[in-house]
């Protein structure tokens, strides 16, 4: 981990902090996701990709339909609000364009299973998943007996991926990184993992005013950092752009046809360079 | 009441009004959103509605297409993390009511939003469970709404994804849950609720003009009437048009994109 987290090039970043057959995971709980990121490991074809997410969302269905991932690990993978990730669906229905291999959880397992990464604890402790059939058919799900009271509780691993993705709303000049809103798993997931990018709205020179208990991952905590103005569409960034629903809504008929998906994504990610270094 | 209203309003009507003024409400998308809201903006304007992504005490003007719109954001109280939400909220026991939607549900009120057919080889791969496990056995308790038919009130479930009534008796309590599980199920058609003792769920109250047979058509198991069915009283012109109000101020926004 180097003192500082450098600026760079958003290609130049996913080529330094992504391999072939790397863990990823892509943060962001509906707002601040790192979709710009994503579309530059399709155009660097990045392959054998084991992916986390808690809502896989149109970020994912992206990455699985153009062939990226051989694994997924989850809790709940559909289009919010508008129905099935139907890239995702057609991987584990059809095995196209390759099979996926799911491991699934709750959403109350991937959250601790982040924290406990971030706390570099080897697994999570949750009251979770009682009367529930996921432990049945992921052998990760277990239970522990507490020490002082004997009672079950349900254990899962530890999310340590190798790459932790995410988008924020500001780096300054020395690479520490801010983000608010929703906040979701991205402190966690950055924390755990191995190696980080973060992309960012904007690079200045300071943060300025601010609260004390304002959501701060210091420089030295992050790998590279790559400003991308609208990195996050058509997820959103609170205090710059909205969620832009029409296109979650939009998106259910691009991608039900393999055809008019691998057309989308040929104009809209792998026609399209990455995105130029952005100066201070 | 003259006016046409269809068995979705009726439904999401009869959803909001199962809410209290000082509930703590932990939403679930879709339906569920629309009746909290409705809830708020009709009888329980101090409810607390929190939603899995952080948001507590959220007032939005138009529903959230996704469980983290910023409208979630900008109109809470506070935001916290996704881990403190489901650890010190949910897992906390701050919760008394969980509010739940899915694609299939049993005569016991278990949830399955995972997968039609087999789990290695599904037909139909459905979204997963997210926050409906823990929001089932954690809450005070929980209301489900859905729509009725017999392709999703099935004899058996595929998969259990949310325990609801096990199967049923003291099954809860077996399993060391303390909280109620399932005490009313909200469709187009009834209201049903879980019999004292087998905890199987029964029509409580049939809406206005959805015969018996109709009923039992949409229903994969034979229905049990708990004693004293009555008709849900109809929507009144302010639910309704609250409602229609709510619903063309969310479609006017989502339009914008």
């Amino acid at each position: 981990m180097s003192v500082r987290a450098r600026i760079l090039p958003l290609s130049a970043a996913v080529e330094e902090c992504v391999r072939d057959g790397d863990s990823v995971a892509m943060e962001g709980f509906t707002h601040l996701i790192p979709f710009a990121a994503a579309h530059e490991l399709i155009r660097q074809r990045r392959r054998h990709l084991t992916l986390y997410r808690m809502t896989p969302d149109l970020i994912y269905d992206q990455l699985i339909g153009m062939g990226a991932a051989d694994r997924l690990v989850f809790s709940w993978g559909g289009n919010p609000g508008v129905g099935s990730l139907h890239r995702l669906r057609d991987a584990v229905e059809n095995g196209w364009p390759q099979p996926l291999e799911l491991i699934e959880h709750s959403h109350a397992a991937m959250a601790n299973a982040y924290d406990a990464g971030a706390a570099n604890l080897p697994f999570a402790l949750l009251r979770g998943y009682v009367g529930a059939d996921l432990p049945r058919v992921n052998p990760q799900i277990r239970t522990v007996t507490c020490p002082f009271t004997g009672e079950q509780l349900a254990a899962v691993p530890a999310i340590r991926p190798n790459v932790g993705i995410i988008h924020a709303q500001k780096a300054d000049a020395r690479g520490n990184v801010l983000l608010e809103g929703i906040v979701g798993v991205q402190k966690q997931v950055v924390l755990a993992a191995q190696r980080s990018l973060v992309t960012v709205e904007e690079v200045v020179e300071d943060f300025g005013p601010r609260s004390s208990n304002a959501v701060i991952l210091p420089a030295w905590t992050v790998s590279a950092i790559a400003a991308v103005p609208r990195g996050a569409h058509p997820s959103y960034a609170h205090g710059y752009y909205a969620r832009d629903n029409g296109f979650y809504i939009g998106w259910d008929k691009i991608a039900r046809a393999r055809e008019s998906f691998l057309d989308w994504m040929r104009v809209n990610v792998l026609q399209q360079p990455a995105p130029a270094q952005v100066r201070v | 009441m003259s006016e046409n209203y269809s068995g979705d309003e009726m439904m999401t009507v009869v959803a909001a009004r199962a809410l209290k003024n000082d509930d703590i409400c932990f939403v679930g998308i879709g339906a569920p959103s629309a009746a909290c809201n409705l809830a708020r903006l009709m009888h329980a304007p101090d409810i607390t509605l929190i939603y899995e992504s952080g948001t507590i005490a959220t007032r939005p003007d138009v529903l959230p297409l996704s469980i983290g719109d910023g409208e979630l954001c900008d109109t809470a109280l506070t935001t916290v993390s996704v881990p403190e939400m489901f650890r010190y909220w949910l897992q906390g026991g701050r919760i008394s009511v969980g509010f739940l939607g899915g694609a299939q549900i049993d005569r016991f009120a278990n949830l399955n939003t995972t997968v039609v057919g087999d789990y290695a080889h599904p037909k139909v791969r459905l979204p997963g469970g997210g926050g409906a496990p823990e929001i089932a056995t954690q809450c005070g308790e929980v209301f489900i709404t859905m729509a009725q038919s017999n392709r999703s009130f099935v004899g058996k479930l595929d998969f259990i994804t949310s325990f609801g009534h096990g199967s049923g008796g003291d099954h809860r309590r077996r399993l060391g849950l303390t909280t109620k599980g399932p005490t009313r199920l909200i469709t187009d058609l009834c209201v049903m609720e879980p019999d004292p003792i087998t905890r199987e769920m029964c029509v409580t109250s049939i809406h206005p003009g959805v015969a018996r047979e109709e009923l039992q058509a949409s229903t994969g198991w034979p229905l049990r009437y708990s004693d004293g069915v009555r008709e849900t009283p109809p929507p009144t012109a302010r639910e309704l048009t609250t409602l229609r109000e709510l619903q063309e101020r969310t479609r006017r926004a989502h339009a914008r994109g």
